[in-house]
């Protein structure tokens, strides 16, 4: 298991993501299946970028884990900020006609719909939200 | 990231390279919004665009919304198949022109 520290702020999407897709090539893991953990990895952390601290600053930890037969990797993302458990908002109507969409929501119903599992807990004062998916 | 701005009368084609998402989308909007001025129809030209997330949808469905409003047209061009998954699953593929 591997971990990075960053500040919580959009513009560390792409460190954190070249972070994992380094651990994802070294374990093998299809284009498909990178790309869809590159967007999952995206919609979670831009969310605790955006919210989790309001207008203060924080940091978000990033774990990786790679294990299992089949293979399936685990991000955990934990953050410090306002307790929030994004997997209770109800699911966007993605019926609704363009002038009647919204994008709220979108971005938690697109990784659980990705991702084999998506958990989250409140552990020691931290939001914790883990997607796991299955790549081997 | 680099963005494209092709006019043709009041046909805008834009081309961004890289990836929409959280980080880059917002310049995408914010670019466009002044390029948009005055056309009629819009190409979103989406080769150079590896994947999307529901940054980048944020903006086709303000554009989308915006040329319903004007009686113009949005077309998304040159999809690949991790894009088309991500327009599909959201339903966009029923909202927005794609070819």
């Amino acid at each position: 298991m591997k971990e990075i520290i960053v500040p919580a702020n959009p513009d560390n999407i792409a460190i954190v993501t070249e972070y994992i897709n380094a651990e994802l090539e070294a374990a093998g893991c299809s284009e498909h299946d990178r790309v869809q953990i590159d967007v999952a990895v995206d919609e979670v952390f831009g969310n605790i970028a955006k919210y989790a601290y309001g207008q203060e600053e924080g940091t978000a930890t990033v774990r990786v884990d790679v294990s299992g037969d089949p293979s399936a990797v685990s991000i955990t993302f934990i953050d410090q900020g306002i307790p929030y458990n994004p997997l209770e908002n109800k699911a966007p109507d993605t019926t609704l006609k363009a002038k009647d969409r919204r994008i709220g929501g979108l971005g938690v119903f697109i990784t659980k719909r990705i991702m084999s599992d998506v958990n989250y807990e409140y552990i020691d004062e931290s939001n914790q939200l883990t997607i796991r998916k299955v790549i081997g | 990231m680099d963005i494209d701005f092709k006019k043709d009368g009041t046909t805008l084609t834009v081309t961004p390279e890289g990836r929409l998402d959280t980080a880059t989308s917002p310049e995408l909007e914010k670019r466009m919004t002044p390029e948009m001025e005055g056309m009629t129809e819009i190409i979103i030209d989406l080769a150079n665009v590896e994947y999307v997330s529901s940054g980048g949808l944020r903006v086709l469905l303000s554009v989308e919304q915006e040329m319903e409003e004007c009686g113009g047209k949005l077309t998304v061009i040159h999809v690949n198949s991790h894009i088309m998954e991500i327009l599909d699953i959201t339903g966009f593929l029923d909202i927005i022109n794609v070819e």
